[in-house]
């Protein structure tokens, strides 16, 4: 089974759901006292078929191949809400969702079209859309500040930048990489990207349990990176840093790595007296799961909002902790599987809470955030009313020109 | 019920494609080859009928860079054996390739018998289809492409062939046969790349020795060149009125209105 959970050798192996009880944190599964609380948060508890709850009661009960024989578990986006909820502190989300969630991806008859596409593109080109991986850092050439690659430059860096595939490939994804090189110049710190080089982190192919895939992606990036002398990773992918700073340790990548959002946060003193465009906005600033929930980054993006000089912050009903899914992450290819399913998409849920807000700027920090908000604000007829900002983006606007 | 798969790799589009010095042949250093879109549906639709009648799926190709991860994946997938012809060039004329396929399949002992050789209808470097039918040719065994279902009997199959303009035609076929394969009746399946681990652990590809073919000649090309931009799509920029009087502008000089 799988060698990408996220348990450290404790001297009994790998981390498997046989030897869950050799482990503390696999141990604690079987303290489930079963509230049900797992299933009463998570965004998609309907369509689980097998929610947390249930998956401990088969696990006890010696019935888990029903579990890994049923597609139900396609529906979890790994949110990490039930985790974030279950009073006994079990690690759903970290331990035991992605032991079962990889059983039940091998075991599919069938897997989604579009998610069998993502996974073949980026196992052949490094990236999801199926993009040559030679024209991966060609945005690089609209940004007004250099941006330099580090095999070019052939020198030691401050912060190395993983610019992960979205940011790379997606033109609303350059809109914040010129504004992250914008800001990286205006504190005056010393950065590269790995430009062609860089593959997908793999975040996405992990949650989706194809776990062989996030290995060649861990080990491709991990021989990259330490071909290369830099203090730190930055890097502006959400799911990209949950992976370099969770899981790439365990496979030989120990790097220090920040998210755009927390370290533009931990420079602010040395930001804000650069803020000083008004911007006349009223923001509602959405909590990614994987910064929020698994990171625990509230503070850092509504202390960077609340620094430029004119937003107005908001927020919504459901915000920090309670926030809710966007559906991507897990579900990220699995939109048209979804409605197929007559699921609810979770992102139209999210921008409807955010427009009852009557902000008319959805901050986000996530790259994939970007785009399905923006589709789903269309659905619901809100896009002349709210458009979708990265923190970055609004913070490199502030900047004086 | 056993099947033959040929399978040959073209260049990726995907890369951009460079023309080389000598103006009539691609460019190989920035070259990327990947498997035949259509040979991954003749596997599937080999596979399709291996899950339905049994039998044995055996895939023929020729060598490639990366060749041996198409070929433990083709295993993984469900195929029994893999062969590859080692010593040439990966991307062939489509007439050197049906010369190296045919000696290949008539040389190589336990290739044959089977009761069909599928592999794809075309190619983007044989856009023709002429891969398939001279290899039946060969044979002295019926062939027929554009298939897009087969379904096997004693001595038959029975195929369907799309034609322009949504239109099917039913047809059987004497087997042995040699089928060109449009598309499979599903799409080309997914397997785990742990599976494929697997197989790479407890599954090995064997090799032969490309036969000695003389190269074809029968076509010469004489110069290939990138296509030429002929137009550009302007894009107006202005107020809605602004955009408004350049577009009638435009519409009465064209004199459209
Ligand atoms: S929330 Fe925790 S304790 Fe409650 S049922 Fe779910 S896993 Fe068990
Ligand atoms: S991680 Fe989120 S989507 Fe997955 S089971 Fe838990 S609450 Fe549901």
């Amino acid at each position: 089974m799988s060698t990408a959970t996220p348990s450290a050798d404790n001297g009994n192996g790998v981390m498997t759901l046989e030897n869950l009880a050799k482990f503390p944190e696999g141990q604690k599964v079987y303290s489930c006292m079963q509230c049900g609380t797992c299933a009463a948060t998570c965004p998609y508890g309907d369509d689980l078929a097998f929610p947390p709850r249930a998956i401990i009661t088969m696990l006890e009960a010696g019935l888990i191949e029903e579990v890994f024989n049923n597609p139900g578990l396609l529906n979890c986006v790994t949110c990490y809400a039930c985790m974030a909820k279950c009073p006994r502190g079990i690690k759903l989300t970290e331990v035991l969702l992605p032991l079962v969630k990889e059983q039940v991806f091998t075991h599919l008859k069938e897997v989604p079209a579009e998610l069998q596409k993502a996974l073949e593109n980026t196992m052949r080109y490094g990236n999801p859309m199926g993009e040559s991986p030679r024209k991966r850092a060609l945005w690089a050439k609209s940004s007004p500040v250099p941006v330099p690659v580090i095999a070019e430059i052939k020198r030691a860096v401050d912060v190395l930048w993983f610019v992960e595939c979205y940011p790379a490939y997606h033109p609303r994804g350059h809109d914040g990489n010129r504004a992250t090189a914008k800001l990286f110049k205006a504190l005056g710190i010393d950065f590269a990207i790995l430009g062609n080089e860089e593959k997908c982190a793999g975040e996405c192919v992990r949650m989706a349990g194809e776990t062989g895939l996030f290995e060649m992606l861990t080990d491709a990036n991990i021989k990259l990176m330490r071909k290369y002398k830099f203090n730190r990773i930055v890097t502006g992918g959400a799911h990209a840093y949950d992976a370099l700073k969770h899981k790439y340790p365990a496979a030989g990548g120990d790097f220090e790595v920040h998210h755009t959002t927390p370290f533009f946060a931990q420079h602010l003193a040395q930001l804000k007296p650069k803020l000083k465009k008004k911007l006349d906005y009223t923001v509602t600033y959405h909590d990614a799961c994987a910064l929020g929930r698994h990171n625990g980054f509230y503070e850092e993006p509504r202390a960077l909002l609340q620094a430029i000089p004119g937003v107005k912050l908001v927020e919504m009903n459901h915000s920090g902790v309670n926030s809710i899914c966007c559906g991507g992450g897990g579900g990220m290819w699995l939109d048209t599987y979804y409605a197929e399913k007559g699921c609810e998409r979770l992102s139209e849920r999210r921008v409807k809470e955010a427009l009852d807000t009557g902000a008319n700027v959805l901050a986000v920090s996530c790259p994939y955030e970007i785009s399905r908000f923006e589709d789903a604000l269309k659905v619901a007829g809100g896009e002349k009313r709210m458009v979708v900002r990265d923190v970055v983006e609004l913070l490199a606007e502030a900047l004086e020109d | 019920m056993d099947i033959l798969v040929l399978m040959k790799v073209v260049p990726d589009v995907v890369e951009e494609l460079e023309v080389g010095p000598d103006g009539k042949s691609l460019d190989t250093s920035f070259l990327r080859t990947i498997i035949n879109e259509r040979d991954d549906h003749a596997l599937e639709q080999a596979l399709l009928l291996k899950d339905k009648h049994g039998g044995k799926v055996t895939l023929l190709t020729l060598d490639a860079p990366d060749i041996d991860d198409v070929l433990f994946t083709a295993l993984a997938k469900g195929a029994d054996r893999a062969v590859k012809i080692c010593g040439v060039e990966s991307v062939q004329s489509t007439q050197t390739a049906v010369k190296l396929f045919g000696e290949t399949i008539a040389k190589t002992p336990g290739l044959l018998p089977v009761d069909l050789i599928l592999t794809g209808v075309s190619a983007i470097d044989d856009l023709d289809g002429l891969m398939a039918a001279p290899i039946a040719q060969q044979l002295g065994w019926a062939y027929t492409g554009v298939v897009t279902q087969v379904a096997l009997a004693d001595k038959t199959a029975t195929v369907i062939k799309e034609f322009a303009g949504g239109v099917r035609g039913e047809y059987e076929v004497p087997t042995p046969a040699v089928l060109g394969i449009q598309a499979a009746e599903k799409p080309p399946r997914y397997v785990p790349v742990a599976k494929v681990r697997a197989a790479m652990k407890s599954m090995t590809i064997e090799t032969v020795d490309a036969p000695a073919v003389e190269a074809a000649t029968t076509v010469e090309v004489q110069q290939m060149a990138k296509p030429q931009v002929t137009g550009h799509a302007e894009m107006i920029e202005g107020s809605p009125e602004e955009v408004a009087d350049k577009i009638c502008e435009l519409l009465a000089k064209r004199g459209l209105i």
